[in-house]
């Protein structure tokens, strides 16, 4: 088991290395002037610009500036603004911010999603399964904007003012944990929706699976037919995308951070490409990205510990 | 019958003491199916007593396993129906049972080995636990109980180590060995009926005897009844007692084992006997049953085995042929039995 993850780790340094170079070389290949960005309207001062040329290596070839870059993040340096700010310094907090949104969104998604996917498979054909089928269709419709304002309106304000019920915080992350509720329930929507038919398939496939029917035949109850024979079954391709998910819902945190007003990475990130500030923006998606690998191994660990038939040496 | 704790050893036996243990009475099984309704059984009889064995024989779609299934109350309501009929053990109908005192037979009274071991075992957990957890939840046992338990019962279906191998999952072992382990798990709590859906259809040849001779010892050793269902006639000789030989739902010939043998009373059961590989007839060609079996959404009108039979008669495509008794053991459903019997062809 050690010497896998090991391996793992090994065969992902290739795949930072590829999405990296992809992201910097994309990120400077934007038109125009990163220090005329700096300027604003105003005229850049040609000695000034020189020297900042010159100190962040802007004269050299792609290929040299992204070599530097690599070097620094190996020794735990993420790069310098043009401002002058140590890119570390911007991220602080932050990523901790984004991170906390994706797993209460993660956590509500499991909730939620595989608990109407239960549901949805042991009613089949009937109403409960029919009506969290559309439910599931409207969450997916529904872009994050409208259904963030919604919720802000119902659960924030409105709840407030007619029962006194103070308990979603709307903006901000003052609150602890329950600043995070009602982004996490934004951001977590559209994963909500497939989760819920994920499971519903994995579950209605198990349960018609031939050691569920053995279980059956042992003369088992339902309850532990279901609970036991069949869930931990059904559970596995679950894994799977919540793992993954991870990673697309901290990319994804964009809009449902700025709604909130959560200062997290997804504004940074947004905010620095307008600027032009290049050293964030690579700087943040490599860390998105290790994240991604980090969630997928984790994910692959817990598959061989949900399925015996998985070794990994 | 509403009372699920019902201990159903204390149902009536019946009156006389004469009553089979376990009767299937005209049974019929339907499926919804988006092209129709398929008849899968179509007024299927058998009896049993306790200690024999019932071998049940025919071709793949004939509803041999539809029909164990129902016994069992393992099959899907919807799709499946059971319009008509009754499935008496110690002489009460199951199907008027209700779930609570079914559950409380299946496992326990009335248990059933598969025919692919490999995906009737549950993969994530270990052949122990398995084994293990019949004593657990029907018999109250604490852990360590049920396993010393589950080991005993891989020990008497002859597993290798057993002591060891009680931790591991069934991918671990061969086919021969998780058949054992599925076979160990159906005799746990001593059933009264063991049914075993071709057991050994999986399986090498070499395995399939060993497989064969394992049931019919433990079926010695503990006086259980046997439902075996087969493609194969060659295995049946050895170990029934008994036959019934089905053809399109329906029981179209039920015979003492020999008698079946020498003097078959139905065509369908004399093609199938005609067409095993036999060692004087080395070199020849085999024969075959000529047709298709029927389907079941558009069964022939009278008797479902015209079209491809031999000795077919006018009245054939008209009459359903009913079940005649032949002797006090033996009956045949097809009205020219008796030309059947000695030899005639039509
Ligand atoms: N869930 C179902 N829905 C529709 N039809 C079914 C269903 N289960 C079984 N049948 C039909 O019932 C018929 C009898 O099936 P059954 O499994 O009893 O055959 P069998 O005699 O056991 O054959 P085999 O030797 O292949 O196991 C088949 O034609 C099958 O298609
Ligand atoms: S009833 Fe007629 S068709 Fe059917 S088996 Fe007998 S002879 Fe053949
Ligand atoms: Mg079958």
């Amino acid at each position: 088991m050690g010497r896998y993850v090991v391996r793992r780790l090994l065969q992902a340094i290739p795949v930072l290395l590829g999405t990296t170079f992809l992201i910097f070389a994309i990120v400077y290949a934007l038109p125009g002037d990163p220090l005329q960005a700096l300027a604003g309207d105003r005229r850049v001062d040609p000695v000034f610009a020189q020297t900042m040329r010159e100190l962040f290596h802007l004269n050299d070839p792609l290929i040299v500036r992204y070599g530097y870059y690599i070097r620094d993040i190996f020794t735990g340096d993420f790069g310098t603004t043009f401002r002058g700010l140590p890119v570390s310094t911007i991220f602080e907090g932050k990523f901790q911010v984004t991170l906390n949104l994706a797993l209460m969104a993660l956590i509500i998604e499991a909730i939620v999603g595989v608990g109407l996917g239960l549901i949805a498979a042991l009613r089949r054909g009937r109403w409960s399964d029919t009506g969290i089928l559309a439910v599931t269709l409207m969450l997916v419709s529904i872009p994050t904007l409208v259904s963030g304002f919604v919720l802000q309106l119902v659960l924030g304000v409105q709840l407030k003012k007619s029962t006194g019920i103070d308990f979603f915080p709307v903006t901000g992350v003052s609150d602890g944990w329950r600043s995070y509720l009602l982004p996490g329930a934004v951001l977590a929507g559209t994963s909500i929706a497939y989760l819920t038919r994920l499971t519903r398939t994995s579950l209605m496939e198990t349960l018609r699976s031939d050691y569920v029917r053995t279980a059956i035949a042992k003369g088992m109850p339902r309850r532990r037919v279901l609970g036991r024979h069949a869930l931990r079954n059904s559970l596995i391709p679950l894994v799977t995308y919540l793992g993954a998910d991870l990673g697309t819902l901290m990319g994804g945190a964009v809009i449902t951070e700025t709604i909130f007003n959560l200062p997290g990475i997804g504004q940074q990130l947004f905010t620095s490409v307008y600027l032009r500030e290049n050293s964030v923006v690579v700087g943040i998606v490599t860390v998105l990205v290790l994240i991604y690998i980090l969630a997928n191994l984790i994910v692959d660990l817990l598959y061989a510990v949900l399925d015996p038939r998985i070794r990994y040496e | 019958m509403q009372n699920p704790s019902v201990d159903t050893h204390l149902l009536p036996a019946d009156t006389l003491g004469t009553a089979p243990l376990l009767a299937v009475d005209n049974l019929h099984v339907e499926f919804a199916t988006r092209q129709g309704v398929a008849r899968a059984v179509n007024g299927v009889s058998y009896a049993l007593n306790a200690g024999e064995t019932l071998a049940v024989l025919g071709e793949s779609g004939s509803g041999k396993s539809v029909t164990a299934q129902a016994i069992m109350g393992i099959l899907d309501m919807p799709p499946a129906r059971i319009p008509k009929g009754e499935i008496r053990f110690r002489g009460t109908d199951l199907l008027k049972l209700s779930e609570n005192a079914r559950t409380q037979i299946r496992g326990q009274q009335i248990a059933m080995v598969f025919q692919d071991a490999l995906s009737a075992l549950n993969p994530v957990f270990t052949v122990g636990w398995q084994i293990a957890e019949m004593f657990r939840v029907h018999r109250g046992m604490g852990k360590k109980a049920a396993y010393a338990k589950a080991i005993e019962l891989m020990d008497r279906v002859r597993i290798p180590a057993a002591r060891q191998r009680v931790h591991d999952y069934p991918h671990q072992f061969s086919g021969g060995m998780r058949q054992r382990i599925m076979i160990a798990m159906s005799i746990a709590l001593d059933p009264d009926v063991l049914i075993a859906d071709e057991p050994t259809t999986a399986l090498d040849v070499t395995v399939q005897a060993q497989i064969m001779e394992l049931l019919a010892e433990l079926q010695r050793e503990s006086n259980m009844a046997m439902i075996l269902i087969t493609h194969d006639l060659g295995v049946v000789a050895d170990v029934a007692d008994k036959i019934a030989v089905m053809y399109g739902g329906r029981i179209v010939e039920n015979a003492p084992v020999h008698d079946v043998y020498k003097t078959p009373a139905h065509p369908y059961t004399k093609g199938l006997l005609e067409s095993i590989p036999r060692v004087d007839q080395k070199g020849q060609d085999l024969y075959a049953i000529k047709g298709l079996p029927p389907n079941l959404l558009d069964m022939p009108t009278g008797c479902a085995f015209n079209p491809r039979c031999p000795y077919r008669q006018d009245n054939c495509v008209t009459d359903v042929p009913p079940l005649h008794e032949i002797s006090g053991t033996r009956s045949s459903a097809c009205h020219y039995w008796r030309e059947v019997l000695d030899g005639v062809e039509g």
